[in-house]
């Protein structure tokens, strides 16, 4: 048999991790919901065969409470990194293209939303939004961007005075085809894997949010949620209330990340054939 | 004249005036070299007179005319960094073939190998990929073809053989050249005709 090669590697890798990421996800959507409802003939129960990760003291299932969790997140997480992201490859490329006073008000903004800490404006943004879901997306959509922004400004307007996006003009091409063809291309690693990279932020910013009471409501099964719930009961003992849910939040925004690192080594040119 | 530069002033600070009301015309199937040290601005002036910048004062002619701003360029700039001059994220046949379609003569006549087009820039040498530069600039509405210091950075023996390619081409088309180069053995050798900045 062909021993794989290093590109074929990193392909499996990545449809392993987007494999595990999907069926987390698929899984917490489609479960019944009886499954993690309270059942007060098994309360505080620690890790057993029915169990895998105990049951709290209302007698809930931690495992399918956790599955839930998590998968609230990465919807959560997919919707405001996606709206991030899009948000920043327009700031950036308009920033960049249209240069002058527009660049100047886009960068503003830039140093604004970074000059101020991350969790005090989420929790600004999420608390004047009436809290919730609607709050938490929002927040932590809004907050995420400039980051991107000034990274993809950066790199449109390098390319553009590239060389070779001069000679394409001379060859007669338009500016709509030198975007298509040339800017818009070179920009768009950046972007996949800044959207990628954009996740494990914003699980755990919602998972930060919610721990202090800024986020969801809290009959939501979220992992904010149960860890501080969780925390609560740490003292007496059940321990596998926060260390499961803890450990499988780290493994998801782990997950992103190497999901992020992989797509990278994918689709840049100077480790493409190796 | 086929090309022609009238009272091209220009200067990148206030303080400095790189190109002070300079001059020059260029027959068609002549080859001139323009000779001068390092930082002179003979790179200046040959991205003027190919519509790359614009002069702060003076125009450019081709044919009689001012230079087309957009469109094809019938004066083509053959640059000094060919790994520049081609999008590192493209596949060689996609740049080859982005200005126009090269027959197979002309890529015999290059020594442009078949297994090239499926690479990508950084797999192959600069001599290489200067090929692809020229072979890209080389479409039939090119009429005047500058080559910046175009072989500076090479060996001596790619040096030869990326010039032997190119005049056999421009001797071919009767094509109007200019060779920028500080390099006066090099001047004498190709052109007909060697203009030197300072006296310009």
């Amino acid at each position: 048999m062909k021993k794989m090669n290093r590109r074929t590697k990193t392909v499996m890798l990545v449809i392993i991790i987007a494999g595990i990421l999907l069926i987390i996800s698929a899984a917490g959507l489609l479960m019944n919901p009886a499954l993690y409802e309270p059942n007060y003939a098994a309360k505080k129960l620690p890790p057993c065969a029915a169990h895998w990760f105990g049951t709290d003291y209302l007698g809930r299932d931690m495992f399918c409470r956790t599955i839930k969790g998590l998968s609230n997140s990465i919807m959560l997480g997919t919707m405001a990194a996606v709206f991030s992201a899009f948000m920043a490859l327009f700031l950036g490329i308009v920033s960049a293209s249209v240069g002058g006073r527009a660049d100047k008000i886009i960068s503003y903004f830039v140093d604004l939303v970074m000059g101020v800490p991350h969790m005090v404006l989420l929790m600004l943004i999420s608390f004047s939004l009436g809290k919730g879901l609607k709050g938490v997306v929002i927040g932590v959509a809004l907050t995420h961007w400039p980051n991107l922004t000034r990274v993809i400004r950066g790199e449109v307007l390098q390319v553009k005075n590239m060389q070779y996006v001069k000679a394409s003009k001379k060859f007669g091409k338009s500016n709509f085809q030198i975007a298509c063809h040339h800017i818009i291309p070179h920009v768009m690693p950046q972007f996949l894997v800044g959207l990628l990279l954009l996740f494990p932020h914003a699980i755990l910013h919602e998972a930060g949010v919610t721990f202090l009471g800024f986020g969801l409501s809290v009959d939501t099964p979220a992992i904010g949620i149960i860890l501080s719930e969780s925390l609560k009961h740490i003292s007496t003992g059940m321990w596998w209330l926060v260390f499961f849910p803890g450990i499988m939040l780290v493994a998801v925004v782990m997950l992103f990340d190497k999901l992020g690192d992989n797509v990278k080594l994918l689709i840049d040119p100077s480790s493409a054939q190796e | 004249m086929l090309l022609e530069a009238k009272n091209i002033t220009f200067s990148y600070t206030k303080k400095k005036t790189i190109l002070d009301n300079v001059s020059l015309g260029i027959e068609k199937g002549e080859r001139v070299a323009l000779v001068g040290p390092s930082g002179c601005g003979k790179s200046t002036l040959s991205q003027i007179l190919a519509g790359y910048m614009k002069p702060d004062k003076g125009e450019v002619y081709f044919d009689g005319k001012l230079l087309p701003e957009k469109g094809y360029c019938p004066v083509q700039l053959i640059y000094q960094h060919p790994e520049k001059a081609i999008n590192p994220r493209w596949k060689l046949g996609r740049t080859l073939t982005e200005a126009w379609e090269p027959d197979q003569e002309l890529l015999d006549d290059m020594g442009i190998e078949k297994e090239w087009l499926t690479r990508y820039p950084i797999e192959l040498s600069g001599g290489e990929m200067q090929r692809f530069c020229i072979a890209r600039a080389m479409g039939p509405d090119t009429k005047f073809v500058i080559a910046d210091e175009m072989t500076t950075m090479l060996d001596v023996i790619t040096q030869a053989q990326i010039w032997e390619l190119l005049l056999h081409i421009v001797d071919k088309r009767n094509l109007g050249m200019l060779v920028v180069t500080h390099n006066p053995l090099l001047a004498e050798r190709i052109c007909t005709r060697v203009i030197e900045f300072d006296k310009m």
